[in-house]
């Protein structure tokens, strides 16, 4: 369990000022300048051997992205954009940090910005966020006014920040989609290559970053690569704000080490499972988009990008939603499947028709109206997705039902079985009803 | 170069190449339906996915670079495969896909036969569908008269909206909603606006655009196709015209790089009904002042006895905007036996004329070097409207990286932005003393492009513009050993090709204006519809529509359109292209050339040739360069520019005004297409809305 000296968000509860001041006091901004003033590389090498790696869900090694940018500017600027289009269905960890830790972030940007020679970053923040973003840009104008960026800041590095609010379309997550939403264009992901960090926003180089990998920055330079990677399990280093929802008894947010396994989780922050262990069903432990994992398999998994994909899941965004055995797994599945053909922005082909197709079969099966061949073809749908598409939302559709099919088949026969005994288990109407 | 291995044959390509190119080059078949050579590469269908060694994933061929791919762990060259089980399995799988929201309507879809769905799904697809749910519903689209919607068919690879935005530059195309909700439409289902829309019907690779006037009337496979050159402006695109039994059915773009690329304009395709309406199908002659039908007899002999007495220096000869160079020949041979002088090619009143050399009245930069000018000036035209594709090639050679432009004359938007300097000849002659600050760009440029447009050259002062702009090109240096940057754009299809063979006043002789002022008592007419004639002139009209012209004529002489013979035209480049005969004239019209031999026959001059190819033998003979297809004779263009800019001459202070007034009424042919009326209405209504 993170002991509490080594935790990164003191106010992620909001137990305190979210204002300049009493962060200073918690520690941000602290000697800014000191780490400004040992240069890009020593930054970027510090990152690199903290072992950080991506929040937001694909868990790229931060360093190293942030080592893809240009060393020498060919004349275009450099950006920093920070994702924080946090839409991930059970994810809400950013607007935790974004409301009451802000000068995290907005020293990380700086950090950031600076190791890759960005003088501007643009923080793009979910639509639905009004609160959050209204939080930041007061936190924004907070650090401008005590000149700790800026034009002509303390730090002596030329540094702006706009907080730019999104209009609330998950795939605006997406880094590319984010960078054309940025530009103003409707939120339709890029063909990769070239990468953002050639080609990103309006066309110069761009590192895209989610909100807590930014904001860990800070404390990361301050307290030594050393330290972060200290904690945690190997190649899954450092701390990680988990957002715990569904079946357990007090539902949170909380930052824990890397590792931990989910029972520690759960037993520790969350009070337990709601009917003890034995209700637990299924876990899905990194946002909606990863496949569940039965609960026998999360119970002792250390909760970490490695286990976790070996358990052909992943951490995701780390948003952990458990399942106790009262749930529906199927119509929960549906209903994950439902909101990625809502969102699918219908450039592609696969995702625009698969995701729509999967929902469909879905929602026949939840109520047992499928034949037990579909599910074999469903499963071959979801694979016809997977893979094929311009960005990693075909994906994500697509692993939800694949963990459904490879856990819970059971589960689809029974209903298919059951409607077919009794098709027609309400009574049917009469006209003059 | 890069090597790279396509399913085991290994092939060197340029690394800029994408792997759908070097799989072309190395002899594999990539199915698609977003990809197109001339658009914006989207990547969105997904059909062309192939296996990159070492990659994960497939990747999308059209998008991903030969660069792109790394190499082995021992440097052997990148390597893809077409054809293994993966892509098998992608392909099929997009195709399922693109298939199950697809209506089963190939039978009652224009687009069967020509489909690339239809043959993708054929070549690729699975046989049966596993889809078994509601299939997606989307209400059709109004997008005005030429484009016809059905909705359910769209597979959304947005080729209409990336050409009209990209090539025709209007962005009246585009989706809304997201995810399978998204549609394509048009802002509030306006009528587009673009005089090139046509073209997004040809480049949707379902029936889901369609051609709305040609809908339900034709199969493809039912088609003769005939290779032909299209004569509605000076531009001479290349055009497939195909027909069934005598009626021609429709009119398609063929690729030429050098001209069109694949477009055309609606024009140039949509005048189809044109062709049928309005004919006129036999001899008329004017008895007491009504037009009766008659014998060819008769109305030669009308003809006749009207000429027997008229002094030949009071006969006239007009020649009209569609005709062919080699019935511009056989009028000229005929009037040289009558010993007139009086004959010209320039209805409009143009100025251009071959005394100062064929390089003064060529678009002598060519239209596909366009693409190669860094500095271009517009003087008096609105090559929108006159020469659409020209229009397209200064768009896309703005697009690729943007020149400085500037425009002279009317203020119009050419769909890419332009400084727009002045009105009139003035503004030119500032520009020529250096006095303005688009002479700096025009004398920085290295290969400056001046166009000189009719709406500067069809007036009263026009000799003095074009010398006005010979020195401008002279002092910017834009004719040089390498570069032809004096470019006199044309709007009438037949001018260059009569300019080349002399047809204008002889020692003496009168222009078309003081011919139709009442200069001369008997008028010949070969298709002159856009010329007013004085009362009290003879007129023989030999034309193919009851057009202007013809209400005017005496005698009418019943003719071929350009679909109907085999004729010559020669483009406002000089290119000299031959249009061939697809159908056959109504009723009694003939052939031109025939007509005039005929004719020649009757009134004692016998013009010496049986045959169109006895004719074209005597032409070439005369005019070598005419033999030469689809090539550009060279012209000596620094010595006529040297001859313009000597003429001098003061030039008036009148705006230059287009001549074209309206794009969709400019000839009888288009005039009497109820398609091309409806168009000419939506943009006069769309004229209107702007004004107001």
């Amino acid at each position: 369990m993170l002991q509490d000296k080594d935790r990164i968000f003191t106010n992620l509860y909001g137990f305190h000022s979210p204002d300049l001041q009493a962060a200073k006091m918690r520690g941000a901004w602290d000697g800014t300048k000191f780490l400004l003033e040992k240069g890009r590389d020593w930054i970027i090498d510090e990152m690199k051997k903290s072992g950080l790696r991506g929040r937001g869900g694909a868990g790229f090694p931060t360093g190293l992205k942030w080592s893809f940018m240009p060393k020498q500017s060919d004349g275009r600027p450099h950006y920093l954009v920070v994702n924080a289009d946090e839409s991930e269905p059970g994810t809400c960890k950013d607007r935790e940090i974004m409301r009451h830790d802000p000068h995290l972030l907005i020293e990380g940007c700086l950090l950031a910005s600076f190791a890759m020679g960005a003088h501007a970053c643009y923080i793009y923040i979910r639509g639905e966020y009004i609160g959050e973003k209204h939080a930041l840009q007061r936190a924004v104008d907070e650090a401008y006014e005590a000149r700790l960026i800026g034009k002509d800041n303390i730090h002596g590095y030329p540094f702006d920040l706009y907080v730019h609010h999104g209009a609330g379309a998950y795939i605006c997550g997406e880094e590319t989609a984010l960078l054309e939403s940025l530009e103003g264009k409707k939120g339709m992901p890029r063909l990769k290559p070239p990468f953002p960090a050639n080609m990103g926003l309006y066309g110069c180089p761009t590192t895209v970053n989610n909100v807590e990998s930014i904001a860990v920055a800070g404390t990361i330079l301050r307290r030594g690569a050393a330290w972060f990677s200290g904690i945690g399990r190997p190649n899954n280093v450092g701390t990680k704000v988990f957002s715990v929802s569904g079946h357990v008894n007090k539902p949170c947010n909380v930052e824990e080490a890397m590792g931990l396994t989910f029972r520690e989780l759960v037993d520790t922050h969350c009070g337990g499972i709601r009917g003890g262990w034995d209700n637990l069903l299924a876990v899905i432990p990194g946002g909606s988009s990863v496949p569940c994992v039965p609960a026998e398999q999360i119970i002792d998994a250390n909760m970490d990008f490695d286990t976790l994909r070996n358990l052909k899941s992943g951490l995701g965004t780390a948003a952990v939603i458990v399942l106790d055995k009262s749930t529906d797994i199927v119509r929960a599945i549906t209903r994950i499947s439902y909101f990625y053909k809502h969102e699918s922005c219908g450039q592609c082909t696969p995702c625009r028709e698969g995701t729509g197709w999967m929902w469909r079969v879905l929602t026949r099966m939840s109520e047992g109206r499928a034949q037990k061949r579909e599910i074999d073809m469903l499963l071959e749908v979801s694979t016809q997705i997977e893979g094929h598409t311009i960005c990693a939302l075909g994906d994500a559709a697509a692993w939800p039902v694949q963990g459904l099919i490879r856990h819970f088949r059971h589960e689809i026969e029974k209903r298919i079985d059951d409607y077919a005994a009794n098709p027609h288990s309400e009574p049917a109407m009469i006209a003059a009803e | 170069m890069a090597k790279i291995i396509v399913d085991g044959v290994e092939v060197d390509v340029p690394p800029e190449y994408t792997l759908l190119q070097a799989a072309e080059a190395a002899g594999a078949e990539i199915p698609r339906f977003c990809f197109h050579e001339r658009l914006s590469i989207a990547g969105n269908c997904r059909m062309c996915l192939v296996e990159v060694k070492g990659a994960p994933k497939p990747v999308a061929s059209c998008a991903w670079g030969v660069r792109d791919c790394r190499p082995g762990p021992n440097g052997e060259p990148p390597e893809i495969s077409t054809k293994s089980p993966t892509v098998k399995k992608a392909r099929e799988g997009v195709m399922e896909f693109l298939l199950i929201n697809h209506p089963l309507d190939c039978p009652i879809c224009d687009q069967g036969g020509q489909c690339d769905l239809q043959d993708q799904a054929m070549a690729y697809g699975v046989d049966t569908s596993r889809y078994h749910e509601n299939k997606r519903a989307v209400p059709d689209k109004y997008l005005g008269p030429l484009i016809k919607t059905s909705m359910n068919r769209c597979i959304h690879c947005t080729r209409c909206v990336r050409f009209t935005t990209e090539v025709a530059g209007v962005s009246d195309l585009g989706a809304i909603w997201r995810g399978e909700d998204m549609e394509i439409t048009s802002y509030l289902e306006r009528a587009l606006g673009s005089e090139l829309q046509s073209n997004a019907a040809d480049l949707c690779p379902v029936g889901a655009l369609t051609h709305k006037p040609e809908a339900f009337h034709y199969r493809p496979w039912e088609l003769t196709k005939t290779d032909s050159i299209d004569v509605m402006d000076a531009v001479g695109s290349s055009i497939r015209v195909d027909s069934r039994g005598r009626e021609v059915m429709r009119i398609l773009p063929r690729v030429n790089e050098a001209v069109n690329e694949e477009w055309i304009t609606d024009k140039a395709r949509h005048i189809v009904d044109g062709l049928r309406m309005q004919r006129l199908d036999r001899p008329f002659v004017r008895v007491n002042g009504q037009l009766r039908p008659a014998s060819w007899q008769e109305a030669f002999g009308a003809i006749a006895t009207k000429l027997k007495g008229t002094d030949p220096k009071r006969v006239g000869a007009v020649v009209g905007d569609l005709a062919a160079v080699e019935e511009i020949y056989a009028l000229k041979l005929l009037m040289e036996s009558l010993g007139v002088t009086n004959i010209d090619a320039r209805q409009d009143g143009t100025v251009l004329s071959p005394t100062y050399g064929r390089g003064s009245y060529l678009f002598n930069t060519t239209i596909a070097d366009i693409e190669d000018a860094d500095a271009i000036l517009i003087v008096g035209s609105n090559p929108r409207i006159e020469a659409s594709l020209v229009n397209v090639r200064i768009r896309k050679r703005w697009r690729v990286a943007p020149p400085a432009i500037a425009l002279i004359g009317e203020h119009v938007d050419l769909t890419y932005p332009y400084a727009y300097l002045g009105a009139g000849p003035e503004t030119l002659t500032e520009l020529l003393a250096g006095r303005h600050s688009f002479a700096e760009a025009l004398k920085g440029a290295e290969r400056p492009l001046i166009i000189v447009g009719q709406g500067a050259l069809v007036r009263p002062d026009g000799l003095a513009v074009l010398s006005l702009a010979a020195q401008l090109a002279q002092s910017v240096g834009a004719v040089k050993e390498g570069w032809n940057g004096f470019s006199v754009l044309h709007t009438a299809a037949s001018r260059v090709g009569a300019l080349d063979l002399g047809f204008v006043p002889g020692a003496g002789g009168l222009t078309a204006a003081e011919m139709a002022n009442g200069g001369v008592d008997v008028l010949f007419s070969l298709g002159a519809d856009e010329i007013a004639v004085a009362p009290g002139t003879f007129v023989i009209y030999q034309g193919t529509h009851g057009d202007r012209g013809a209400h005017r004529a005496d005698v009418i002489l019943p003719a071929a359109t350009y679909t109907e013979k085999s004729g010559t035209y020669v483009n406002t480049e000089g290119r000299v292209q031959l249009a061939n005969r697809a159908a056959f004239a109504p009723g009694e019209a003939r052939e031109d050339w025939a007509i005039l031999r005929a004719l020649s026959d009757v009134l004692g001059h016998r013009l010496p040739f049986d045959s169109l190819n006895a004719l074209r033998a005597k032409l070439y003979e005369a005019y070598p360069h005419f033999a030469d297809f689809d090539r550009i004779a060279p012209a000596d263009v620094a010595s006529a520019v040297q001859a313009l800019a000597g003429l001098g001459g003061s030039a008036g202070r009148e705006a230059f005004v287009s001549p074209i007034k309206d794009f969709y009424l400019t000839n009888p042919i288009a005039r009497a297409s109820g398609v091309m009326a409806e168009c000419s209405a939506l943009a006069q209504e769309r004229r209107l809305v702007a004004a107001e």
